[in-house]
């Protein structure tokens, strides 16, 4: 599968709504999870044998205890809003990838053994049996979703397709038929700490060596400290972020910033990853388990407040979950909201004026913002709904000169997910990966014609490394793609540094 | 037979009840464990309110989407609203003063309720997204209405029946005393399929309803930093395994 077998599709001024093409995508699965990673994770380690049971009574328990997963399956009416919003149905036609057909899989089992309608006039509802078909129905197109949320904004109750990916994952895990790239990564990283299984070691030695990178590139010595007891920050960040490009050269920018801030921070070897593939898989105890090894770092290390790097997912899981799965905070310092974004953090150094930026750094690059589908519609970043659109922005356009919007459909709440988002970040996969991304390929293309960009900044480890996987495919070149943090390293002037003597250290400390 | 209807109707009103308040107990019952507004979301009680108020009267979500169907759907939802406030008076006496004002409109409201509807169905059939997710009852929805909708609009413009029967026969049917009905074929209809969305109502696609009202997408507040959210059930969890 690792080759390219299929047709990556050809960009066209805008993104024709398909004709409906029934079973382009019914080939595509995921590798299945192994038995151990199945049984760390608390599921049974392959198919069970009474998987039909066992399958509907978890259904029943989910919409017992998720009152959203209740309606959801109650209250479509088939009106159809949602039909032509998936990236995944523009990019392959398929109807069971339109949203409302992805739901159906589920709702028409729901129906079948839980409604009146379904049990005794299943054909006039379409509500249908549950088979071993079925099954694997749900395993094919329940990956085929990036659980972004863009059909949630058009449905007119809110309908959330992510909520029932999740529900159905959840019941595939509960019956012994999990995903083998979820699964491994969060049994990785409870072994570990981090998606990549990188030890404490081999990241004191990463930042070590960025440490070093920094001096000789500045001639400031710029500290990425680990493991630090007693500092202010707990900075929690995506792992990509300790080797990959250009996930790296944004944590050299988080850095730097902290420095110029003048606050003391750490990462934390035991919870070096922000990601939590838990919400992924639909699992509230995963993702419980995962969630509460930041709070054990932050109390071991003694910190006072919490800040995530450029993460997706992990923010929505950071900013919406964080304080119900592993909360209260009240251990932290109440003048922050916990946990804070790397973003607000920048943002807000930029605006009390700690920060200095050459901004001609950046002249060489015509730059665009990807909205990241989970930060855009799961979260917000400031006080303000809409922050999340506004302080990235705000950030990129204090560093660059030349900034520009793609086209306003494919941005704000409506952004289209780059692809890989929601656990579909695997080769296995990589059909779905690239047709997903025909949208903002095409929202990409048409702002390098039209308006000269050249780069695309974006927040999220998952996108960059989509992007940097995909791009290559439209013809496009992988290293357009940057960090925003990146950004502002580039431009950021360091008190003291090398290449511009401007004379002595300013005393703003920010209000650390 | 007007035996027949006074029973039909009171069953169908049960069941209407009921059912619905079934349903209800049963979204108000089942927690949502975690904050997950589509947002941008409201920071408060009353944005959410606000943001509830923009769906339901004017179907924001559908009007950001397709136009054809917010206009086909509004019309229809409209005009169905005057027709059902404009209705009261068969349950009511004197009748009260608002009710009275709309009764014009409420009559032509029919028409728009009908071509909102076919236009509705129309979608149904001719768009292939939409056609492909449609099971019988989809159709079979939008079939019932335009007949309840045009057997009223016969009764309205061309063989009248005689409304003060029918009148009497509700006004006393709410004190369950048995009248009788006038046995025209339009309202025989009317009236049948009338019965028929009450009963299946609490069972079907029109819990969207009370769905749109219990959506945690949309009437939670978006503030997860500012107030920890934890529901009953996590509670439980979370004390059993510290
Ligand atoms: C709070 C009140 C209501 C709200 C906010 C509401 C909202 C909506 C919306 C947004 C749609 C989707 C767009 C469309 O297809 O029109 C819809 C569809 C529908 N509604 Fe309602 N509705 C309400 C009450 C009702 C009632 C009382 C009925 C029944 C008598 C009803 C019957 C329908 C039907 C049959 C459809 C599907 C139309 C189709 O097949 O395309 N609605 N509703
Ligand atoms: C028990 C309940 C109902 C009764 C007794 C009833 C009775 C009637 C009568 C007698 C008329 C003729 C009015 C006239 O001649 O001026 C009428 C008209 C009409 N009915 Fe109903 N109806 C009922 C429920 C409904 C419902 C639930 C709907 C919609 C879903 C509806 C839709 C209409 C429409 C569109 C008209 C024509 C416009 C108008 O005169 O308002 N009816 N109905
Ligand atoms: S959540 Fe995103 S990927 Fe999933 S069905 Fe909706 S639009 Fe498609
Ligand atoms: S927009 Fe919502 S109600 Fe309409 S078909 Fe899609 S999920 Fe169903």
């Amino acid at each position: 599968m690792a080759k390219a077998d299929f047709e990556t599709p050809e960009l066209h001024e805008y993104v024709d709504v398909p004709a409906v093409t029934e079973g382009t995508m019914a080939h595509l699965s995921p590798f299945v999870a192994k038995p151990d990673h199945n049984t760390d994770l608390n599921f049974p380690p392959q198919l069970v044998e009474d998987w039909h049971a066992r399958a509907l009574d978890k259904l029943d328990d989910l919409r017992s205890r998720y009152r959203g997963l209740q309606v959801y399956l109650d209250s479509c009416v088939k009106c159809g809003s949602c039909t032509d919003k998936c990236h995944y149905f523009l990019g392959t036609k398929d109807p069971k990838n339109m949203p409302v057909g992805r739901q159906d899989l589920l709702r028409k089992v729901y129906r079948r053994y839980f409604t009146f309608a379904g049990k005794y006039f299943p054909k006039l509802v379409g509500a249908e049996d549950l088979t071993r078909d079925t099954l694997d129905e749900w395993y094919s197109y329940y990956h085929q979703c990036s659980q972004c949320r863009r059909c949630s904004v058009f449905c007119p109750y809110g309908i959330d397709t992510a909520e029932i990916s999740m529900a159905a994952r959840e019941i595939l895990d509960s019956i012994g038929y999990g995903q083998k790239y979820c699964n491994e990564i969060i049994a990785k990283l409870n072994k570990i700490g981090n998606n990549l299984g990188l030890p404490g070691p081999a990241l004191q030695d990463t930042l070590e060596g960025l440490e070093e990178d920094v001096e000789d590139d500045t001639g400031v010595a710029v500290k990425y400290p680990l493991d630090q007891k007693g500092a202010d920050i707990l900075l929690v960040t995506p792992s990509a972020d300790f080797f990959a490009e250009p996930h790296v050269d944004g944590l050299i920018g988080y850095g730097k910033v902290f420095h110029e801030a003048g606050v003391s921070w750490t990462l934390s070897s035991y919870a070096s990853e922000a990601a939590n593939f838990g919400m992924f898989i639909g699992s509230y105890e995963n993702m419980r388990r995962v969630s509460l090894r930041i709070r054990k770092a932050a109390l071991d290390l003694g910190v006072k407040r919490i800040v995530f790097g450029e993460c997706g997912h992990a923010w929505r899981v950071a900013y919406s979950f964080l304080n119900t799965l592993a909360g209260p905070f009240d251990f932290l310092d109440p003048d922050y909201p916990v946990p804070q974004h790397i973003l607000e953090f920048t943002w807000d150094q930029i605006q009390k004026g700690n920060l200095k930026f050459d901004k001609s750094a950046n002249d060489d690059k015509v730059l665009t913002f990807h909205d990241s589908c989970n930060v855009a519609r799961a979260t917000r970043m400031g006080n303000k709904p809409g922050g999340q659109f506004e302080i990235p922005r705000n950030v990129i356009k204090a560093v660059c000169n030349n900034y520009v919007d793609m086209h306003h459909e494919t941005i704000g709440e409506r952004t289209f997910c780059c692809g890989g988002g929601g656990g579909l970040l695997t080769d296995d996969l990589m059909e779905i990966r690239v047709k997903g991304a025909l949208p903002r390929m095409t929202a990409l293309r048409n702002a390098m014609e039209e308006e000269g960009v050249t780069h695309m900044a974006a927040i999220c480890a998952i996108c960059k490394s989509q992007f940097t996987k995909v791009l290559p495919y439209y013809g496009m070149d992988m290293d357009q793609i940057v960090s925003v943090h990146q950004l502002v390293s580039d431009a950021i002037i360091l008190t003291g540094q090398d290449d511009d003597e401007d004379g002595e250290e300013s005393e703003n400390e920010g209000e650390a | 037979m007007s035996l027949f209807f006074s029973l039909l109707f009171i069953v169908a009103t049960l069941v209407l009840v009921i059912g619905l308040a079934r349903k209800i107990f049963q979204y108000a019952r089942t927690p949502a464990p975690l904050k997950i507004p589509t947002m941008p979301a409201p920071i408060n009680q009353a944005g959410v309110v606000m943001r509830l108020f923009r769906e339901v009267v004017f179907f924001e979500s559908l009007f950001k989407s397709t136009k054809w169907t917010w206009l086909f759907g509004w019309m229809f939802h409209l005009g169905l609203l005057l027709v059902l406030l404009r209705h009261l008076r068969y349950f009511m006496d004197p009748v009260w003063l608002p009710i009275q004002l709309i009764q014009p409109f409420g009559k032509y409201a029919g028409f728009a309720m009908v071509i909102g509807l076919a236009g509705l169905l129309v979608r149904r059939i001719f768009v292939d997204r939409v056609r492909y997710i449609s099971s019988p009852s989809d159709y079979l929805w939008l079939v019932i209405l335009i007949v309840i909708g045009f057997s009223g609009l016969m009764m309205s413009f061309v063989v009248h029946t005689d409304v003060v029967m029918v009148k009497s026969f509700f006004v006393g049917l709410l004190g369950f005393d048995f009248g009788t009905l006038p046995l025209d074929l339009p309202l025989m209809v009317h009236l049948l399929l009338v019965a028929l969305l009450m009963l299946l109502f609490p069972f079907s696609k029109l819990l969207h309803v009370p769905g749109l009202f219990f959506s945690p997408s949309r009437n939670q507040v978006d503030n997860p930093r500012e107030k920890r959210h934890i529901a009953p059930w996590a509670k439980a969890m979370e004390d059993q395994q510290s």
